[in-house]
């Protein structure tokens, strides 16, 4: 079983190699996060931050866009794409469980999308901290975000993993991870805001929409790294109304945890059902 | 001895259709079996089911003595699907060795293979270099990882030139030697010909004939064809005498029962000098399949 995936991991991890796909999402993670580090720095001075602190609260709210859209571009060929080109029943009637097939690829995204956030991230805060030059208290805390942030991509490769091995075709899963993506990274938390508008401060905004908000592994991580983040850094948005809702750290990462296992599990699911 | 694969009354509804309708076949440990029919008759149905990637609604299969898909009758079976299609970006070496790893073989017998079946040269080449027929040998290749105790085949000479396909086929004959039962299934009639032990035709799910082409052939009752070569013109007197069909000048067809066959020669051996050379043409796997697989021999079986 681990000997299967194992082989089959490699076997990605060479053909993500291959395709650019490494150095390609490191170079977008480190691309966007100095552009957040030093287009968005202004107030730096203000506030007594250090700049690397107010930096790894803006890549915060970088990941919570870029982590699930590069997680859902590595996940959705995986299955589909052999499905499509008659290489799935092929692998389905070799010695490997479908479980030890879904754990090899599933490994293989993970490793590639931890590499680009450390590495991208790294990176950044490197440049930051250079050329700041002061207090390294950040550093904790950027590894909070990096660690965090590859937990929240964890659940959208497992939910691209999912919508993967239900697609027959690379089209279709595709347009579905795009689809997904809108609804769960752009729309939720406008969809929900306006719904508190139009609640006027009623029942649903005070009890309801904190924990509507937390369910989606997005909110979940920007509370679990803005928790840890001084009170004098402003938010906005969403973020404002996440920092509201004063709950211990270890719910956001059970949410965000419980999208890797509940999504890994409808995967194989699917994969269990699935003729080849 | 027990059968490698043996198939039971196995059925294979969709919604109200029948894919497979109540077959019934076993597959001897190196045989090889070339399993035909118009493109619908179930055949791909009945292999995904063979190797255990769809359940029968009904009726029973074993693979050695286990359930398909079962781990002990993958480690033995060996699969190419039609048109399969390996990813782009691996060379054929790293796609081979993972196959290799996966059936638990050891990685030194992937250069070997890859050997055997001349892709040596573009081993180390990506796969999205190779032409189909390459990607195709490559298929052949992982096949063979591991000694396969059934190798089950689906068009595996689509896309190989004439000297590829000598080499397959020999490479197949030497898993049947090997023991190996070989389900062939295919759509190049004259190929299969001289290639197979048996024959199995499927129409519209059900097994409409199953047995050695000239078992078939005596069965079906197809006429045997004398095409008769004549000197000098004579062809419309030979045409009226033997009563035959002249088909030009110099030729004379005529159409008999098999059994009929030495006399029918004795007839035309006695024109003496007219007749320039005889060819004898035995009803063709091709007519044998056009016959089985025609509407109007529904139902009957041999």
């Amino acid at each position: 079983m681990i000997r299967s995936s194992v082989t089959i991991a490699v076997a990605e991890l060479k053909i993500a190699y291959r395709n650019q796909w490494v150095v390609t999402a490191v170079a977008l993670m480190t691309l966007f996060g100095l552009i957040l580090a030093f287009a968005g720095s202004a107030p730096a001075g203000t506030l007594g931050v250090d700049r690397l602190t107010l930096t790894v609260s803006s890549l915060a709210t970088l990941c919570v866009y870029l982590v699930p859209l590069i997680a859902l571009l590595l996940s959705y060929d995986g299955f589909a794409g052999e499905a499509e080109r008659g290489s799935l029943p092929l692998l389905f009637t070799y010695p490997a469980s479908r479980f030890a097939l879904l754990a090899g690829k599933y490994l293989a995204q993970l490793v590639i999308l931890a590499i680009a956030v450390f590495a991208g991230f790294g990176i950044t805060a490197g440049v930051v901290w250079s050329v700041d030059g002061g207090s390294s208290d950040g550093f904790a805390l950027l590894f909070r975000l990096q660690w965090s942030a590859t937990l929240l991509g964890a659940g959208f490769l497992a939910l691209g993993a999912a919508l993967s091995a239900a697609s027959r075709q690379t089209g279709t899963a595709a347009s579905l991870a795009i689809a997904v993506w809108l609804l769960a990274v752009v729309m939720y938390d406008v969809g929900l805001l306006g719904a508190v508008v139009a609640d006027d401060g009623g029942t649903f905004t005070k009890s309801v929409f904190p924990w509507l908000l937390l369910a989606n592994p997005t909110d979940a991580f920007r509370l679990f790294v803005l928790q840890a983040v001084d009170a004098t850094v402003p938010g906005t948005g969403p973020q404002a109304a996440v920092q509201m809702l004063d709950v211990p750290a270890f719910v956001p990462v059970a949410i965000m945890t419980a999208w890797v296992i509940v999504f890994l599990a409808l995967a194989l699911a699917s994969l269990r059902r699935a003729e080849g | 001895m027990n059968p490698a694969v043996r198939i039971d009354h196995v059925t294979k509804r969709y919604g109200a259709i029948a894919a497979v309708d109540g077959v019934s076949l076993n597959l001897a440990a190196g045989e090889t079996l070339a399993l035909l029919g118009p493109n619908g008759a179930g055949k791909s149905t009945l292999i995904k089911m063979i190797l255990g990637l769809t359940d029968p609604s009904d009726g029973n299969i074993e693979v050695l003595g286990s359930p398909p898909g079962s781990h002990a009758a993958r480690q033995s079976a060996a699969y190419l699907p039609e048109n399969v299609i390996f990813h782009k970006s691996l060379t054929g070496h790293e796609q081979l060795t993972m196959f290799a790893r996966l059936k638990g073989q050891p990685k030194a017998s992937v250069q070997h293979l890859l050997e055997r079946v001349a892709l040596a040269e573009a081993m180390h080449a990506r796969i999205g270099t190779y032409s189909k027929g390459m990607r195709q040998k490559l298929g052949l290749a992982q096949v063979l990882l591991g000694q396969p105790k059934i190798a089950i085949l689906d068009e595996p000479t689509s896309g190989l030139d004439p000297l590829s396909r000598e080499m397959f086929y020999r490479m197949i004959s030497e898993l049947a030697g090997a023991g190996c039962a070989v389900l062939l299934s295919s759509h190049a009639l004259t190929e299969l010909e001289a290639r197979t032990d048996r024959i199995a035709i499927l129409r519209r799910g059900k097994l409409v004939a199953c047995d050695r082409l000239s078992a078939l052939r005596a069965a079906a009752g197809l006429p045997v064809r004398l095409r008769v070569e004549i000197r000098n013109g004579q062809a419309d007197d030979v045409a009226s005498k033997l009563g035959g069909q002249r088909v030009n000048g110099q030729a004379v067809e005529l159409v008999c029962e098999a059994r009929d066959k030495v006399a029918r020669l004795a007839d035309v051996t006695r024109l003496g000098r007219t007749v320039a050379d005889i060819d004898v043409v035995p009803p063709s796997l091709e007519d044998v399949y056009r016959y089985y697989s025609a509407a109007q021999n529904e139902g009957k079986t041999s």
